[in-house]
Order: structure tokens, then C-alpha cells, then sequence
């Protein structure tokens, strides 16, 4: 079988694992400085996903599509550590405050300018948790998407075999390729950087960040071209600059409130019928339900 | 999302040491790779920014995966399947994302897809994955023996073993057997030569063996019919593939569990013979003991380093009578003293590591090229204090390792008695470091050569006296002048008697007493680059001193008659 063209679609994201009293701001915005920056968690599980397809069928590709300012070509370098081909940052201000449809507006325009058989990439981002941009850029190219992946056990005849984690237990299906797949957190976790690839790829770089480069750096490009790490601002793709940005976003936030949960909120009862009983009168009554 | 080597400062300020300008380039033939291969480093700053990253994943794997698994690795332990070792499955796992990571054959040269790593940071990563679980330090480490195949091995050997190591591919080395452990003269396993298919065949047992279902095996036997001492016994490449040899067993231990410690029959398994016949004992097992003994070395670090970590967290966390029990004198004065160990430790390990550095680059260029004059000298004085620390860090570290193992589960009181807390894992996996790869009583045989002949005297007083102190630390230097004049006394003072048994009977106590004077000024040293280190220097040279003057107490109320005192 010939190797597969395979993008991951990745995300810089602040790690809202370890929110600390200064993760917000007072105007409602995340505090992206308080926050380290990190390779969105679900991204890594379909990047491990996209390697594994790499390591089973010879010839494959696996590259990186991210859209953030220059410092997200980061997790384009942590990609290529762990066996990515290389990359493409989506950079320019045209994009900067998108929402979820902004966002899958321009990552679909760019993926037009690329060949691909699988689109992959996490189910969502830490820090939105929409789970919207996957499945708005399979709607954008007109694709067949998989949902909620947990492995990609089968890749035969132009059709992936793929498990889905569902509410109720696993469900496995077939879809032709091109396609998108998004995965779950719950699958298998990505494998480590690797000693050789950091070494290799340690001064990849995007246009952006070559701006202070000495001369030095330029001569090692010379020698290795492939540090230079493909950059596309919004005259690179073919788009309408009205769907773009914050002009291309329809989502507005009303207002962030911290909501702090107490113990005393809980309560506990007995599986007894009359406990229950008691549970649904006193929560309908305070119209939590019906 | 733990990571060892960011979390412990330690490392980098080792890392960091004057003395890896020159080994790097030594290492790096002054950076000549740099235009041919795309991970060869280009100077001193980017071999050192690639150790940095590379310790990272190391640091990382150790940290989330290693440490993570150890406790069910302990539990599950290895088994043996039809003749077969199967690892826990933690094991298995821990050796998966170390492959991935390509942190196998890290010292190996580029061309066996090594890393070319000097052995400061492969030492370093060795002690990291010890630190995460102590027993697959062992499984990790065997990737030594790839480093004896390259000093000893032919280049065809060379280039069908070496490069497996990058692939995942375990080794292991077979010298022990039932009726030879510590006395390796006595090997019984044969190996014959068949003419017809010019080719060796091993028949025996080998016993103790650790990982010893390896893919590779350096297996030590007597080659040379009717002979009985070590000058009989010959160095063979094992290869599982070709068959012929089973695990009978494994053993059940105390402690590093997730290493499986195999007893082996051999029945007409096909080897390779090493470099010349003959040399397996003298020549070839001494190299690979040297780098075990520097491996243990991290390992018992490693350990220190985690069972101090849990000491210390007990004793803030734990509250008794009102307040956090660190904050009593006896448990506080334990901790300082565990952190003087950890660290007087950790600054011998990787002072011998760039001994062996500086020596191994040299024998390899020497390969390569001729050494000037100058070269070959600063070959054989570090070789020579290669030899002298190797055995004295063994001691000591792994001495350190199990007194902090000890201090630190006291510290938990009841609690530490309990499976409850890893701090009991970590006692039982302490006690081995001292025992195996020649137990601290051999140490002491082949350091007090050190002793006798005056060597560790010579460098102490020529290169540790010699260097420059901070003012306000110099009464510490003083102490460490008047250890090292009673030690050196002490030494007259036993060696007058000339008897080797004499000099035998008081051999431990002379070997320590030099340790803690080295110790201690390394700690010094240290404490020059950074002041983080004086407050342990300032400890364990008041410690050492206490110790220095026991055991000068000891021989000099000591006399030849009493010998008969001791002997049953």
C-alpha cells in the first residue's frame, strides 16, 4: 500500500490543569502569561495515532497544522520530536480572537493548499472545550468525520477501521479516506520525545522567530533546510478576510463567573426507594428538574 | 507531571563542571562530525544544550512513567514462561518508552546509532532511571556491556551488535555461577571449539544472572581444557536467536524486584568469541566490572535521592506534639546528614565519571591515531584515578545509599514499617548495591591499593589542598588538612607492621578514612562553584572528622597480637 498524507491538526493551549488564582483576568480574558503553554493534551493522543499509522505503513507522513502566534510553532518542533515530518503555522493578526467557526474556517482554507488522506486530531482543546473545530473542518471540506477515536486499528483498501469511546462502551467503524478523525483522551497516550529527533530538529524555526537569527543560524539552514519550518500568513491561503478573526466569530462571552464548589453542597443517601423518593420531589420542587 | 532531572538542581550544577569543556571535545574530536552527521554537536555549547534535552526526557520518562510503575513492578515482579523471562508489565513498559525515546546506547559512538554521549550524562540518566525504580535501573544499565563489545569486539561483531541496542534489543553480561561468585577463577562453563563448523558452543550454568534472558549476553568461560584459574577463561558473544540456551529459574529477592535474576543452562549454545581467548577474566571482565561498578554507583545515588526525597516529605508532613516533626533536633540533624551523604556522594560519582571520561576518550583516540606525549601521560593519570575511584565510590555510595535508605524509613516511624509508603521499597532495594558487583568488602580490597601506595595522599595534596577557597570557608580546609595528616599517619602506622593480613584487618578503615577526606573537599570544591553546597560540606566534614578520629582511635589502641582476638 503506498503511504498515507496525514495532518494533525494542534493546539497551543495555556495548561489549565494547574489554574492558579491569576488564570483570569478581571476583564473576563484568560491569563495567558500565568498559564505555561503547552501541546493541547488530546492533540498528542491523535498525534500518537497519525505516528502509529507511520509505523505500520511505510512511506507515510505525518505533519503538523497549527494556527497560533509565532511561539505556537513550538508544538510543531515537539511533533517533529516525536516523529513528525515537519509542519505549517498559520500565523497573522487576521486571525487573532477566532472563535471555534473562525477557526475552522481558516485551518480548512490552509488544508486546501495541502494534500492529505486523513485529517487528524483531538477530540478538543483544554482550554475552550468545545470539541466543534474537528467536525466544523470536515463540514467546511465536505469530509466523512470519526468522532470520539480511540484507535485506528485497520487501514485497507482507502478505509480505516476505527474504534469509537462512547458513552455506553465501544463502537467500531469503517470510513473511507479522506476523512476526519478526532481522538480521545482516552486513547493511547503519545510516545516520548526521542533523544535523536531533539538533536535533529532543536533549530527548526518558523519565520517568525528567524527574525533575530544571526548569521550564524542562517549558514545552518543553508546546510540544513529542513529547519526551516513552513509559515502561512492570511495571503498564503485563499479565504474571505470577513470570515476571519474576531470578525468571523459570532460566539460572544457574556461574563465568566468562579464557581466554587463546597462539601456541604453534598448530601448523601441510601439506594432505599423512600430516599429517592424524597431526592425527586425535593428537586422538582426546587425546579432543578421538570 | 513529575520530571527528575528539572526538579533536582544537583544534576546540572554537575553537569556543568569545568573539566566537560575538554572531555566533550575529546568526546567530539573537536566537533569533526559536525558537517556530516545532523546530530553531531557543532561546539562545547551545543553538545551541552543536547544533554540538557536529552536529560529532560530522560528526567520526564523517570519522573511519569518509571517511578509511576515501580510500585506495581515490585508487586507483579518478572516470571518465567517455558524457559522464557517475561517482565511485569510495568517493566516491559518502562523499556517500550525508553526505546522510543532512543536513550539506549547512549555512549556509543554515532555510527553504531549511538548517541556518542560522554559517561557524565549517561551516568547522569542512569542514575535519574534508578531514582524512578531502582530494579530497572539494572535492565537499563546492562547497556554497558555494548560499551565493552566496542572496546574488545572485532568491527564485523561491532557492527552487528552494537547497533541493537538502539533498537531495544537488552544485554546482559554471565559471570557468576554456583561455585563462582566473588572468586571469577573458578568458572566451570565450557566453551568448546568445533572445528568442523569453526564455531564456539557454551555448555553449563551460569547463576545470578541479571536480566540474563537478555537478546545479548557476554558470557565468561573456561575455553582452554584442563586449565583451573582465571587465565583459562575466555569472553564470548551470546546471541538468544540462535538458541541453546534456557532460564531454569529466577530468584526470589528482596529487593529490585522487576529484575529478573536468572539461573541459565547452557546446552550447545553457538557464541562468538571476544578479542583473544585467554584475556575473558584479566583483561575483558575487569572493563566491564569498572563501568558495573560505576553503574551501581548512580543506582545507589539514585536510590539515596528518592529515599531522602520521602524522608523529608514525611518529616514536614508529619505533625506529633504540636508541630511538624523536622522541627526536632533528632529528626532534623538525620536529614542534614542524609542530605551531606546524598550529595558527598553524587559529587564522587561524577568526579570518577570524568576520570573514566578523560581516560576512555584517549584510549579511543589512541585507537585512532598515536598520543603525543602529553596525551598519553594525562591517559594514564586518569585511568590510574579511574581505578582508585571506582571502588571508593561503589563503597560509599552504595554504603550512603542504604544508611539513607534506613534514616529515612525510621523517619516514618510505624508508618514506614508499612507497605503503605514506597520509602520500604526503597530500603529493600538499597541492600543490594553494597553486595553485588563486588560487595564493599571487595571494594575495600581494591581500593587499599590506593591506600598503600600513597595515591589517594598524592591527589589529595596535589590537587584538592591546592585549590583556591573562599576566605570565610578556609577553617574548613583546615579540618580536612589535620584528616588527611591523622589518615595519613594511621596509614604509616598499620603499614610499619608489614603484614599483609594486618594491613587486611584495618583495610576498610583506612580505605574510609580517605574516602571522607576526598569526599569532603569535593564537597568543598563544590561549595567554590556554588554556595548551595557549603552548608552540606561544612557537615559532612564535621562528620568525616568525627569518623576519621574513631577509627584512628581504633588502630592506634590496636595491636598485632589482638589480630587472635578476632579469629574464631
Amino acid at each position: 500500500m503506498k503511504g498515507l498524507k496525514i495532518v494533525v491538526l494542534a493546539k497551543q493551549v495555556p495548561d489549565t490543569r494547574n489554574v492558579g488564582k491569576d488564570a483570569m483576568k478581571a476583564d473576563g480574558t484568560v491569563n495567558r502569561a500565568a498559564l505555561p503553554a503547552i501541546f493541547n493534551p488530546e492533540d498528542l493522543n491523535a498525534l500518537e495515532q497519525a505516528l502509529r499509522l507511520k509505523d505500520m505503513i511505510e512511506g507515510t507522513t505525518v505533519h503538523i497544522l497549527t494556527m497560533g502566534p509565532g511561539r505556537a510553532a513550538e508544538i510543531i518542533r515537539e511533533a517533529m520530536y516525536r516523529g513528525a515530518d515537519g509542519g505549517y503555522l498559520l500565523s497573522d493578526r487576521a486571525f487573532a480572537g477566532s472563535d471555534t467557526l473562525a477557526t475552522s474556517y481558516a485551518l480548512a482554507c490552509a488544508l486546501r493548499n495541502l494534500e492529505y488522506d486523513l485529517i487528524i486530531c483531538g477530540r478538543q482543546a483544554i482550554d475552550g472545550d468545545t470539541a466543534q473545530v474537528g467536525p466544523q473542518v470536515a463540514e467546511k471540506l465536505n469530509l466523512p468525520q470519526v468522532t470520539y477515536a480511540e484507535s485506528i486499528d485497520k487501514c485497507e483498501n482507502g478505509r480505516l477501521t476505527i474504534k469509537r469511546r462512547l458513552e455506553r462502551g465501544v463502537e467500531e467503524v469503517e470510513c473511507p479516506m479522506p476523512c476526519v478523525v478526532t481522538v480521545n483522551g482516552s486513547a493511547a497516550v503519545c510516545r516520548p520525545r526521542n533523544a535523536r529527533f531533539v538533536m535533529k530538529y532543536k533549530y527548526a524555526k518558523a519565520a517568525q522567530e528567524m527574525q533575530d537569527a544571526g548569521e550564524d543560524y542562517m549558514q545552518l539552514l543553508n546546510e540544513r533546510p529542513y529547519l526551516k519550518l513552513t509559515e502561512w500568513s492570511v495571503n498564503d491561503i485563499t479565504c474571505e478576510a470577513q470570515e476571519l478573526g474576531l470578525s468571523g466569530s459570532p460566539t460572544k462571552v457574556k461574563n465568566i463567573e468562579s464557581v466554587v464548589f463546597q462539601a456541604k453542597e453534598a448530601k448523601v443517601l441510601t439506594p432505599a426507594d423512600a430516599d429517592i423518593d424524597a431526592m425527586m420531589k425535593e428537586l422538582i420542587t426546587n425546579h432543578t428538574i421538570g | 507531571m513529575a520530571n527528575f532531572y528539572t526538579d533536582n538542581e544537583d544534576l546540572k550544577f554537575h553537569l556543568g563542571h569545568p573539566l566537560m569543556q575538554k572531555i566533550v571535545a575529546l568526546k567530539e574530536r573537536n566537533f569533526a562530525d559536525a558537517g556530516k552527521c545532523d546530530i553531531a554537536p557543532r561546539d562545547f555549547e551545543d553538545a551541552m544544550d543536547n544533554y540538557d534535552r536529552v536529560l529532560d526526557i530522560v528526567g520526564e520518562i523517570c519522573g511519569n512513567v518509571l517511578a509511576e510503575n515501580a510500585e506495581g513492578v515490585d508487586h507483579e515482579g518478572p516470571q518465567v514462561i517455558d524457559g522464557r523471562v517475561k517482565y511485569a508489565t510495568g517493566t516491559q513498559q518502562n523499556h517500550d518508552v525508553l526505546t522510543q525515546a532512543g536513550l539506549y546506547g547512549m555512549s556509543l559512538p554515532r555510527e553504531y546509532d549511538g548517541l556518542n554521549f560522554p559517561m557524565v550524562p549517561y551516568v547522569m540518566a542512569a542514575e535519574l532511571v534508578s531514582r524512578g525504580d531502582a530494579g530497572f535501573a539494572n535492565i537499563w544499565g546492562l547497556q554497558d556491556c555494548a560499551e565493552t563489545i566496542h572496546e574488545f569486539a572485532s568491527e564485523d561483531q561491532k557492527r552487528r551488535y552494537l547497533p541493537r541496542a538502539a533498537k531495544g534489543d537488552t544485554y546482559a553480561m554471565d559471570l557468576t555461577e554456583p561455585d563462582a561468585g566473588s572468586d571469577l577463577q573458578s568458572v566451570q562453563l565450557k566453551a568448546t571449539y568445533c572445528e568442523k563448523s569453526g564455531k564456539w558452543y557454551l555448555n553449563g550454568v551460569k547463576r545470578f544472572i541479571t536480566n540474563g534472558d537478555a537478546h545479548i549476553s557476554l558470557v565468561l568461560a573456561r575455553s582452554e581444557e584442563g586449565t583451573h584459574d582465571g587465565r583459562g577463561l575466555s569472553m564470548f558473544i551470546y546471541d538468544k536467536a540462535n538458541g541453546g540456551m534456557t532460564v531454569r529459574r529466577i530468584e526470589n529477592k528482596l529487593g529490585i524486584k522487576g529484575s529478573p535474576t536468572c539461573e541459565l543452562v547452557f546446552k550447545d549454545a553457538p557464541a562468538e568469541l571476544v578479542g583473544e581467548r585467554k584475556l575473558g577474566l584479566i583483561k575483558y571482565v575487569m572493563s566491564l566490572m569498572n563501568g558495573a561498578r560505576l553503574g551501581v554507583g548512580a543506582q545507589s545515588v539514585g536510590i539515596a535521592e528518592a529515599a531522602y526525597r520521602e524522608g523529608l516529605k514525611y518529616a514536614q508532613e508529619r505533625r506529633q506534639f504540636g508541630k511538624a516533626i523536622i522541627e526536632f533536633p533528632a529528626v532534623y540533624e538525620m536529614l542534614a546528614n542524609m542530605e551531606a551523604k546524598l550529595q558527598g556522594a553524587r559529587s564522587i560519582l561524577y568526579e570518577t565519571s570524568r576520570f573514566v571520561d578523560m581516560y576512555k576518550a584517549y584510549t579511543h583516540i589512541s585507537n585512532e591515531r598515536s598520543l603525543n606525549k602529553e596525551e598519553r601521560e594525562e591517559m594514564k593519570k586518569y585511568q590510574r584515578l579511574a581505578d582508585i575511584y571506582t571502588p571508593m565510590l561503589k563503597l560509599f555510595s552504595s554504603e550512603y545509599a542504604n544508611q539513607i535508605a534506613y534514616d529515612a524509613l525510621q523517619i516514618h516511624g510505624g508508618s514506614g514499617f508499612m507497605k503503605d509508603y514506597p520509602i520500604e521499597r526503597m530500603v529493600r532495594d538499597a541492600r543490594i548495591t553494597n553486595i553485588y558487583e563486588g560487595t564493599s568488602q571487595l571494594q575495600v580490597v581494591a581500593a587499599i591499593r590506593g591506600v598503600t601506595t600513597g595515591q589517594y595522599a598524592k591527589y589529595i595534596r596535589e590537587e584538592y589542598e591546592k585549590t583556591e577557597i573562599r576566605p570565610e570557608q578556609e577553617f574548613v580546609r583546615e579540618i580536612l588538612k589535620g584528616m588527611t595528616a591523622v589518615y595519613e599517619a594511621a596509614v604509616a602506622r598499620v603499614t610499619a607492621v608489614g603484614d599483609t593480613e594486618y594491613v587486611d584487618f584495618h583495610a576498610r578503615r583506612l580505605v574510609e578514612m580517605a574516602g571522607y577526606v576526598i569526599i569532603g573537599y569535593l564537597l568543598l570544591l563544590d561549595s567554590q562553584r556554588d554556595e548551595r553546597f557549603s552548608k552540606s560540606a561544612e557537615i559532612f566534614v564535621k562528620y568525616g572528622q568525627a569518623k576519621v578520629a574513631a577509627h584512628a582511635a581504633f588502630i592506634n589502641n590496636f595491636e598485632y597480637k589482638d589480630l587472635g582476638l578476632y579469629k574464631k
